[in-house]
């Protein structure tokens, strides 16, 4: 029962491992072609599993900040983990105790989280342990391939991969700022910002960790206040 | 400082992050402002990260803007991700190219 379980979680994290290996294959190239090891790049994957939050902490690396712009930077654009796990909390109810949490917890992606949410039969461990698997490996491995392809690579080709990863955010975002107002004033607010960032003088001076931060709380903040999202009770 | 004492903190945070909610504070978020500030920190960070870096991400900026270009077309015309990636990086590589050639 609990094998059939597993398995049944392994099934269905199956597509998003794929999908992960070729996305942190763009992150691994972008590591290497910034100075990082391809070993360094997937320990940071392995122990992260985030996407833009690895690339902005790429960014506080490459710009050798301190310790604190790191965790500043990783408070911020992670932040909406906080939410996803909570709502995964709730899901999960009693059945899955304080030791398992602490596991799944390290693997609550946005793309996991959507997989666990849409299970009607209850979450179990296995189930959960099944659904992580692929995507780990997917995401690590995929960094890995990316870091040793980016390292053979000549200079040019390498950053031609590195873009790998700018073309999916803009495959991430591009599609609901069409359909969602808000979602695009959010865009283009966050964009003014940034260039602000990184053309004005006296704010380019900013590091690149904390000019992130900035953006992403100003835009995010702006447009809570002014399209305040519909209630929970509502939405559902 | 050393490159693993970034990623112990990166990991750590991202981790306490996810964590926290799924074990200690467990009460859902009343507050509207700072839900909808949650909903939308991801499109905010993502395209602060992205625009203008994307321009300087390659050896020359006409092969980031034609990168950028092509991604932001794909993408409205809803390809998939790894279509929208791997031609983004290819329009990059033939201006790349093309400037070698002819520049």
């Amino acid at each position: 029962m609990r094998g059939s379980e597993y398995r049944a979680g392994v099934d269905r994290g199956l597509p998003v491992g794929m999908g992960y290996f070729s996305v942190s294959f763009g992150f691994g190239a972008m590591a290497v072609s910034q100075g990082l090891g391809a070993w360094d790049a997937a320990l940071i994957s392995l122990t992260n599993m985030t996407s833009a939050g690895q690339f902005a902490g790429l960014t506080v690396i490459v710009a050798a900040a301190s310790l604190w712009e790191m965790v500043l930077t990783q408070l911020i654009i992670n932040s909406r983990y906080a939410l996803m796990s909570l709502a995964l909390s709730q899901r999960m109810g009693q059945r899955i105790g304080l030791l398992p949490r602490l596991l799944i917890a390290f693997f609550n992606t946005d793309e996991i989280f959507a997989l666990a949410m849409s299970r009607t039969e209850p979450l179990t461990l296995p189930y959960m342990l099944g659904l992580g698997t692929l995507p780990i490996l997917g995401w690590t491995g995929g960094t890995l391939c990316g870091g040793l392809a980016g390292s053979v690579l000549p200079v040019s080709i390498r950053g031609a991969l590195g873009v790998m990863l700018y073309g999916m955010f803009v495959a991430i975002v591009v599609p609901p700022a069409r359909q969602e107002k808000p979602v695009l004033a959010v865009v283009i607010l966050a964009v003014v910002l940034s260039c602000l960032f990184s053309w004005t003088p006296g704010l380019k001076d900013v590091s690149a960790g904390i000019s992130i931060v900035i953006c992403t709380v100003a835009a995010a903040a702006v447009c809570a206040v002014l399209f305040p999202v519909a209630d929970e009770e509502a939405a559902q | 400082m050393s490159l693993y004492l970034y990623i112990a903190a990166m990991a750590l945070t991202t981790y306490l992050i996810r964590v926290l909610p799924l074990t200690i504070f467990r009460r859902p978020i009343r507050s509207r402002f700072l839900r909808s500030f949650l909903h939308y920190v991801p499109y905010a960070c993502l395209s602060a990260m992205t625009f203008p870096a994307i321009l300087t991400s390659t050896e020359s900026v006409l092969g980031g803007a034609a990168a950028l270009a092509v991604a932001v077309i794909l993408a409205y015309r809803g390809k998939s991700l790894i279509v929208v990636a791997l031609s983004s990086s290819a329009a990059a590589l033939a201006v790349q190219w093309m400037t070698a050639l002819f520049g």
